[in-house]
C-alpha cells in the first residue's frame, strides 16, 4: 500500500474531507444526470467536439464562472481567517495554501478563461469572420486550458496544494521547504494550460491578421479586437517563458538540477526574474482586453464614437511594449541595487502616461454624450475611479525607495486588487452583460443586474480600502492571523464585512441568470443595445457560419453607419459557405495530458511514458487525417436566413 | 477548396496562407522559448559549483560533426523545397530524407555527447551549469527528435497523396522548422560551445 500513500493529503482538515465528498457527489450526480436524460450523444456531439468559435466561448465562460466561485470560497475563507485577531479557523499551513490557489485560480483559470471566452464569442464577429483562422487548434486550447485547471483542483483532495503562493518563488518552493506535491501541481497544471494560451495566441493573431471582412484596415478595427491582437501578441512573446521557467522549476523538483537551488552554483533570484518577466506582461494580457471592453461599452451607451481611436491604438501598442520592461519592480526590495531599481521605477511609472491617456479618452467620449446607465455603463463607469486610485497606489507602490516601507504588506494587496478587480472583473461582468443577448438570445435583467452592481462595487472598496490603512501600519500580507495588541483586528472585520457584501453581489448576479433565463423576452432583435460594430449587424443566435453574406466595411464603425446612413453593409448574393468539421481529437488529447500531467505530479514514470506516447499519436492522427471540412450549401443558408427575418419581422 | 496558381503551390489557397503565417507566429514563440534558455545558460554558465565548466568537458569533434550534419541538412532541406516547386516528387523525397538521415545522425552524436558528459562527472544533477547545459541541448534535441518524425509523416504522405496544396504547404512548414532549429544550433555552437572553450 506503500504506493498509495503518495495520494493522501499531508494536512487533512475535516473542510477538505467535506470537499472530497462533496466532489465525489458531484462528479455522480453528472454522471447520473447525463445517462438519465440520455444528454452524452448531444454532449459529445455539440460541445466536447466542437471547433464553433462560439461554442468554445461559452466554454470558457462556463469554465470562468465556476473558477470564479472556487477562487471566490478560497477569498472568503482567508477574509473570515483574519476577521477577527488570534483566529483559530484556519492554521497557518492551510492558509498558505488557500492563498496560493486564490492567486492561482483567479489569475490563471479564472480572469483567463473569461478573456479568451469573450475574444473567442466577439472578435470573429466583429471583423466579419467564420470562424478563428485554426479552429480545431481553438478547441484543443480550450480543453487544455480545462484540464490544467482540472489537474490544479484535484489538487486539495489528492496529494496537498500548493502552498508557496502564486509566485511560487524558490528556494521556498523548492524539494527542501516544499514536501508535498503541491508544487509539482503548480508547475504540470500551469504548464498544460499555458500552451494551450499559447496557441489561442498563435491563433488570434493570425485571424485578426488575415481573415479581417475586405475594407476593414488595421486602422478600421473596432477597439475590442485592437486590443485582443496586442494581447495575443503579448501572449506569443510572454508565455514561452512561461513555458522555460515552469519546465526548470520541473527539472529541479522532479529531476534533482540545481538551477533554482541555494546548492551547487543554483540561483534562486532567477526564478522571480523569469516568472515577472513572464507575469508583467501577463498582467497586461489581463487589463488590455478589458480595455478593449469598456471603450466598446462606453462609446455604446455614451451614444458617441470612441474619443481619440489613434492614440487609443497608440497606447495599448506602446503599454505592450512597457510591459516587457518593468517586471523588477515586483521585487525592488531583493538586492538589485540603486541604478536598476531606478530604471526600473521609471519605466513602472512611465507605463501610467499611456493609460493616462486611455482614461482621459473615456472621459471626452462620454462627454456632451446621451449616456443610458445600463448594467455594463455602469461597470464602466464606475471602474475609471476606483481604477484611478489602483493607479496612482501602483506609482506610489513603483517608487523604489518608499517600496521599502509598503512591500509585501496590505497595502500592496490593496493597490492589485485595485488594479484588477475594476480592471479585469467589473470588464468581464460588464462585457459579459453587454454580450449576453447575442450569445444566448435574451437580455439580462436590467434592475437586478443594478442590485448586484452596487453590491459589488460597494463591498469591493470596503474590503480592499482598509488594507490600505492596514498596510500602511505594517500588517504583512500572507500572514495566517495577528496578536490584538496589533490593533487590525476593526479594519479587518470591516474588510470581512465587505467580503460578505461582494459575495452576495456574486450570487445576485447568479439569481440573475436564473430569473432572465425565466423570464425575459425572447423577442429582442438582432441588436438590442444599438450597438456599433459588426457582431451586432447578424442575426441573434448567431448561425453556425456567422454571416450568410461577407459585409463589407469601409469605415471604422461601419454598423453604424449602416444604421443612420444607410449605407449597405452586405452586398452580392448567398453563396455556399465552407466549414471546418467537428472533432473529438482535441478533447482526447486533453484528457491524456491531464494524465500525463497527473503522472508527472506524482513521478509515476511509467503512465508519463505511456502517455508521452499516446500524445505524439494524437499528432501523429492529426497529421494523417484527411479532413477538407464540409460545405453549407445555398438552399439551407437561405432557408436558415428566411426563417430569422420572419421573426426579426414579427418581433418589430 | 479554390487554388491559386498564380502562387507557389504551398501558398496556392487560403488555409495554406494562414498555415504559414501561424506558423512564423509559432517560430516567434519558439525564439522566445530559446531566448529564455539561452538567458537562463547566460546567467548561470560560471556558476559551477563543484563541477567541471565548459572548458574543461567541451570537445571540438563531435560538435564539429554535429553542427557539419546539421547545417548540410539545412541545406539539402532547402534542395527539397526546390524540388517541390520544381513538381519533381522523387527529387523532393530523395533530399528530405537525405534530410532526415543527417538528422538522425545529429540525434546519434548528440546522445553519444550526452553520455561522455554523464561518465566524465558532468550529469544533469551536477551543478547549475551543468543543469542549463544540457537542458537547453535536451530541449534543442527534442526538437529534432519530434522533426524527426515529423518529417517522416511528410515524406510517408507525399509518397501516397501527391504534391497537392495540402502536402506541398505541410513540407514547406516542416523546412521552416528544420531551419529554424538550424539557427537556433548555430546560437548554441557559437554562444554554448566556442564561447565556452576560449
Amino acid at each position: 500500500m506503500d504506493y498509495f500513500d503518495r495520494f493522501a493529503i499531508p494536512h487533512p482538515s475535516p473542510a477538505i474531507y467535506a470537499s472530497m465528498v462533496a466532489i465525489g457527489l458531484t462528479v455522480i450526480a453528472i454522471l447520473v444526470g447525463l445517462t438519465y436524460f440520455k444528454k452524452w450523444g448531444y454532449l459529445w456531439r455539440e460541445w466536447l467536439t466542437t471547433v464553433d468559435h462560439k461554442r468554445i466561448g461559452i466554454m470558457y465562460l462556463i469554465a470562468a464562472l465556476l473558477m470564479l466561485f472556487r477562487g471566490g470560497v478560497d477569498a472568503l475563507m482567508m477574509r473570515a481567517q483574519t476577521a477577527v485577531p488570534d483566529n483559530k479557523l484556519l492554521d497557518a499551513q492551510h492558509y498558505n495554501e488557500v492563498f496560493t490557489t486564490h492567486g492561482v485560480v483567479m489569475i490563471i483559470f479564472m480572469a483567463m478563461p473569461f478573456i479568451y471566452a469573450l475574444m473567442n464569442f466577439v472578435v470573429p464577429l466583429q471583423i466579419g469572420a467564420r470562424d478563428v483562422a485554426f479552429p480545431r487548434l481553438n478547441a484543443l486550447s480550450f480543453w487544455l486550458f480545462f484540464m490544467g485547471a482540472m489537474l490544479f483542483n484535484i489538487s486539495f483532495v489528492i496529494g496537498g496544494s500548493p502552498d508557496a503562493g502564486w509566485t511560487s518563488y524558490f528556494p521556498l518552493a523548492g524539494n527542501d521547504f516544499s514536501q508535498s506535491v503541491g508544487t509539482n501541481y503548480y508547475l504540470m497544471s500551469i504548464q498544460i494550460a499555458g500552451i494551450g494560451t499559447l496557441i489561442s495566441g498563435i491563433n488570434f493573431i493570425a485571424t485578426i491578421f488575415k481573415m479581417r471582412a475586405p475594407g476593414m484596415k488595421l486602422m478600421k478595427m473596432p477597439m475590442f479586437t485592437w486590443t485582443a491582437l496586442i494581447t495575443n501578441a503579448i501572449v506569443v512573446f510572454a508565455f514561452p517563458v512561461l513555458t522555460v521557467t515552469l519546465l526548470l522549476g520541473t527539472m529541479d523538483r522532479l529531476f534533482g538540477t540545481h538551477i533554482f537551488s541555494m546548492t551547487n552554483g543554483g540561483m534562486d533570484m532567477l526564478w522571480a526574474n523569469l516568472f515577472w518577466v513572464w507575469g508583467h506582461p501577463e498582467v497586461y494580457i489581463l487589463i488590455l482586453p478589458a480595455f478593449g471592453i469598456y471603450s466598446e461599452i462606453i462609446s455604446t451607451f455614451s451614444q458617441r464614437n470612441l474619443y481619440g481611436y489613434k492614440s487609443m491604438v497608440a497606447s495599448i501598442v506602446i503599454i505592450s511594449f512597457f510591459s516587457f520592461l518593468v517586471w523588477t519592480h515586483h521585487f525592488f526590495t531583493m538586492g538589485q541595487g540603486p541604478l536598476t531599481n531606478s530604471i526600473f521605477s521609471i519605466t513602472t511609472m512611465a507605463i501610467a502616461i499611456p493609460t493616462g491617456i486611455k482614461i482621459f479618452n473615456w472621459l471626452l467620449t462620454m462627454r456632451k454624450g446621451k449616456i443610458k446607465f445600463t448594467v455594463p455603463m455602469l461597470y464602466s463607469v464606475g471602474f475609471i475611479p476606483i481604477f484611478t486610485i489602483g493607479g496612482v497606489t501602483g506609482v506610489m507602490l513603483g517608487m523604489a525607495s518608499a517600496d521599502y516601507q509598503y512591500h509585501n504588506t496590505m497595502f500592496l494587496v490593496a493597490h492589485f486588487h485595485y488594479t484588477i478587480i475594476p480592471g479585469v472583473v467589473f470588464a468581464m461582468l460588464a462585457g459579459l452583460t453587454y454580450w449576453w443577448p447575442k450569445m444566448f438570445g435574451f437580455m439580462l435583467n436590467e434592475r437586478i443586474g443594478k442590485w448586484a452592481f452596487w453590491f459589488i462595487a460597494i463591498g469591493f472598496n470596503v474590503t480592499f480600502f482598509p488594507m490600505f490603512f492596514t498596510g500602511l501600519d505594517g500588517q504583512a500580507r500572507r500572514m495566517y492571523t495577528y496578536s490584538e495588541a496589533s490593533g487590525f483586528g476593526l479594519l479587518n472585520m470591516l474588510s470581512f464585512v465587505g467580503a460578505v457584501g461582494l459575495a452576495i453581489g456574486f450570487a445576485i448576479i447568479v439569481y440573475n441568470v436564473y430569473y432572465s433565463t425565466r423570464h425575459s423576452s425572447r423577442n429582442i432583435g438582432s441588436d438590442p443595445w444599438n450597438a456599433r460594430t459588426l457582431e451586432w449587424a447578424t442575426q441573434t443566435p448567431v448561425q453556425s457560419y456567422n454571416f450568410a453574406r461577407t459585409p463589407q466595411v469601409d469605415s471604422i464603425e461601419a454598423f453604424w453607419d449602416h444604421k443612420k446612413k444607410g449605407k449597405p453593409l452586405f452586398k452580392g448574393k448567398i453563396e455556399k459557405i465552407h466549414m471546418p468539421n467537428n472533432s473529438g481529437v482535441p478533447f482526447i488529447m486533453s484528457c491524456i495530458f491531464f494524465v500525463w500531467g497527473f503522472s508527472f505530479v506524482f513521478s509515476m514514470w511509467i503512465p508519463a511514458i505511456i502517455t508521452t506516447i499516446a500524445i505524439f499519436a494524437c499528432m501523429a492522427h492529426r497529421s494523417f487525417e484527411k479532413d477538407d471540412g464540409h460545405y453549407i450549401s445555398v438552399k439551407e443558408i437561405e432557408a436558415t436566413e428566411k426563417d430569422s427575418e420572419v421573426l426579426a419581422n414579427e418581433s418589430r | 477548396m479554390k487554388v491559386d496558381n498564380s502562387l507557389p503551390l504551398e501558398y496556392g489557397t487560403e488555409q495554406n496562407k494562414l498555415n504559414i503565417l501561424g506558423f512564423w507566429i509559432f517560430l516567434g514563440a519558439e525564439v522566445m522559448l530559446f531566448a529564455t534558455l539561452f538567458a537562463t545558460y547566460f546567467t548561470l554558465e560560471n556558476r559551477t559549483g563543484n563541477g567541471p565548466a565548459g572548458a574543461e568537458i567541451f570537445e571540438l569533434t563531435p560538435v564539429l560533426i554535429e553542427t557539419i550534419l546539421l547545417l548540410t541538412s539545412s541545406f539539402t532541406i532547402g534542395l527539397g523545397v526546390h524540388a517541390m516547386r520544381l513538381g519533381r516528387k522523387n527529387a523532393m523525397i530523395t533530399f528530405f530524407s537525405i534530410t532526415l538521415l543527417l538528422g538522425l545522425a545529429f540525434l546519434g552524436v548528440e546522445i553519444y555527447e550526452f553520455t561522455h558528459y554523464a561518465s566524465i562527472g558532468a550529469g544533469l544533477q551536477v551543478s547549475a551549469f551543468t543543469g542549463i547545459l544540457l537542458t537547453t541541448l535536451g530541449t534543442h534535441g527534442a526538437h529534432v527528435t519530434l522533426g524527426l518524425f515529423w518529417g517522416l509523416f511528410i515524406i510517408m504522405q507525399v509518397k501516397k497523396r501527391g504534391l497537392t496544396p495540402e502536402t506541398a504547404n505541410k513540407s514547406f512548414i516542416f523546412s521552416l522548422y528544420w531551419h529554424f532549429l538550424d539557427v537556433v544550433w548555430i546560437f548554441i555552437f557559437s554562444f554554448i560551445y566556442l564561447k565556452g572553450m576560449m
